[in-house]
């Protein structure tokens, strides 16, 4: 058994194509899942019981249903119901189901790190007659953020590897890329270790990155 | 300028305070004294509605602050707040804490922000510490600092929450000498505390709490030399 890697040096492009593919769903699911979490966040910490149920049943839903399950109905179940989903493409609705599940996860992590911002934090704000939006904005969240960032940084590497489910509805991430190389060459173990390298270097860049994040944002705690 | 009519509150089944009424006008320094689980505390953080009474009003020059309808944020900046663990937001620097509500709040502009929050921290003599991290100070230098903050607000009204129970014992007099020098300038203030001595020499008045009910009101004098209550007696001379 020979192996051949110069082979692939022609599928090089086609590979950074790929790579740029996975890199975009990965960001844009997680820019569009960290927005949306944060009214989850707050829901599920509303003083009313009907929105906090609310709430929990959101994320519990994207954490019952498989993944892929969830790909495969928003991809092939949902435009049947909603005729006005036909008009996106499996790029888009890829990202869409990857938002919506990082959301719940997202928020989750924000919960509990509002939460466990201390209490005098909100009085200080309220005793200076700071609004709750803005108490919200610049006194709670930069202080639950960083006990979030690492939950983040691991929703965002599992995300990224999330992403290769989106392969099986015709999404030419790295991982279809991939297997259009294997069809192509009839090769499988050189691709696949490839494929394999790039997403290891690329998680490791992500959480390198992550820990300098970390220790920008506890850049205060130093005494 | 503050009254408090009547004022019930009620944790559950348990009432802290007990059918409170209390007159404190512009200029007066009260000290609330009692017991621990007197409703000192409570008492206290009714006056600007961190605590809601379940019975009772509260007047700020005049305006019922228990109405719904009342902007509470606006009387509360009107009204400064000490807390006994300082809470000063620990991912801003010293100057950062002190100039977020004038121009959040206030909409003062920056500089002149900065210009007032420099003039207060020399005040209270922390000028060297204007762009550190709270995480930096010491408790005593943290709550001076707190003292400023409340203060960059211009309040017409202070409320001291315990503002030494949390420090080591060599920082206390820094920090009472700081809510000495503000009582010379003619604030109002009430204070929480267990700072006997202190509490004598700075306080118009002395309140006296226990078990939620408003026991006795003296002067100083009075009620240290010649407490009326039992109640007071006894405290005293466990504390004395």
């Amino acid at each position: 058994m020979e192996l051949d890697f110069s082979m692939m040096t022609r599928y090089l492009p086609y590979l950074f194509k790929a790579t740029i593919t996975t890199i975009q769903v990965t960001i844009i699911s997680l820019l569009i899942g960290a927005v949306i979490s944060v009214p989850i966040s707050l829901i599920k910490l509303s003083k009313y019981k009907v929105l906090q149920a609310l709430g929990s049943f959101y994320t519990s839903i994207f954490r019952g249903i498989p993944l892929l399950v969830q790909v495969f109905m928003v991809y092939f179940g949902l435009p049947q119901i909603f005729p006005a989903l036909k008009a996106l493409n499996s790029f888009q609705l890829g990202c869409l189901t990857f938002a919506f599940n990082s959301s719940a996860y997202i928020s989750e992590s924000l919960r509990g790190g509002i939460q466990a911002v201390d209490h005098g934090q909100m009085e200080a704000a309220l005793s200076l007659g700071i609004p709750y939006g803005k108490t919200i904005k610049d006194i709670i969240f930069p202080q639950a953020i960083k006990s979030v960032l690492p939950s983040l940084i691991n929703e965002f590497i599992g995300l990224l590897k999330s992403t290769t489910l989106i392969s099986t509805i015709g999404v030419v991430e790295l991982l279809r890329s991939g297997q259009m190389i294997v069809s192509d060459t009839y090769r499988a173990f050189e691709p696949y270790a490839v494929i394999s390298l790039y997403f290891y270097v690329l998680v490791m860049t992500l959480s390198m990155a992550g820990k300098r994040l970390e220790r920008w944002v506890n850049r205060s705690d130093k005494r | 300028m503050i009254s408090v009519k009547n004022v019930s509150k009620s944790f559950g089944d348990l009432e802290v305070l007990k059918n409170i009424n209390l007159q404190i006008s512009k200029g007066d320094i009260v000290s609330i004294i009692g017991p621990s689980g007197s409703g000192k505390s409570t008492l206290l953080r009714c006056m600007n509605l961190l605590e809601k009474p379940t019975k009772g009003k509260i007047l700020i020059n005049n305006i019922d602050i228990t109405d719904k309808k009342v902007n509470i944020m606006k009387i509360r900046q009107n009204i400064g707040m000490v807390f006994q663990h300082f809470n000063l937001f620990p991912h801003m620097t010293v100057t950062e804490n002190m100039i977020y509500a004038p121009i959040k709040v206030r909409n003062l502009n920056k500089s002149s922000a900065v210009e007032k929050s420099n003039k207060l921290l020399a005040q209270v003599g922390l000028s060297d510490k204007a762009s550190v991290y709270p995480a930096t100070l010491s408790g005593g230098q943290k709550q001076r600092v707190a003292i400023a903050r409340a203060l960059a607000m211009d309040p017409g009204i202070m409320l001291f929450d315990e503002p030494t129970s949390a420090l080591d014992p060599e920082m206390v007099k820094e920090v009472l000498n700081v809510i000495k020098g503000l009582a010379e300038t003619g604030i109002t203030m009430v204070l929480v505390t267990h700072e006997m001595g202190f509490a004598r020499e700075v306080s118009d008045r002395i309140c006296f709490l226990d078990e939620g009910i408003l026991v006795e009101e003296a002067t100083p004098a009075v009620f240290f030399s010649t407490p009326k209550s039992d109640r007071a007696k006894e405290f005293l001379d466990k504390i004395m």
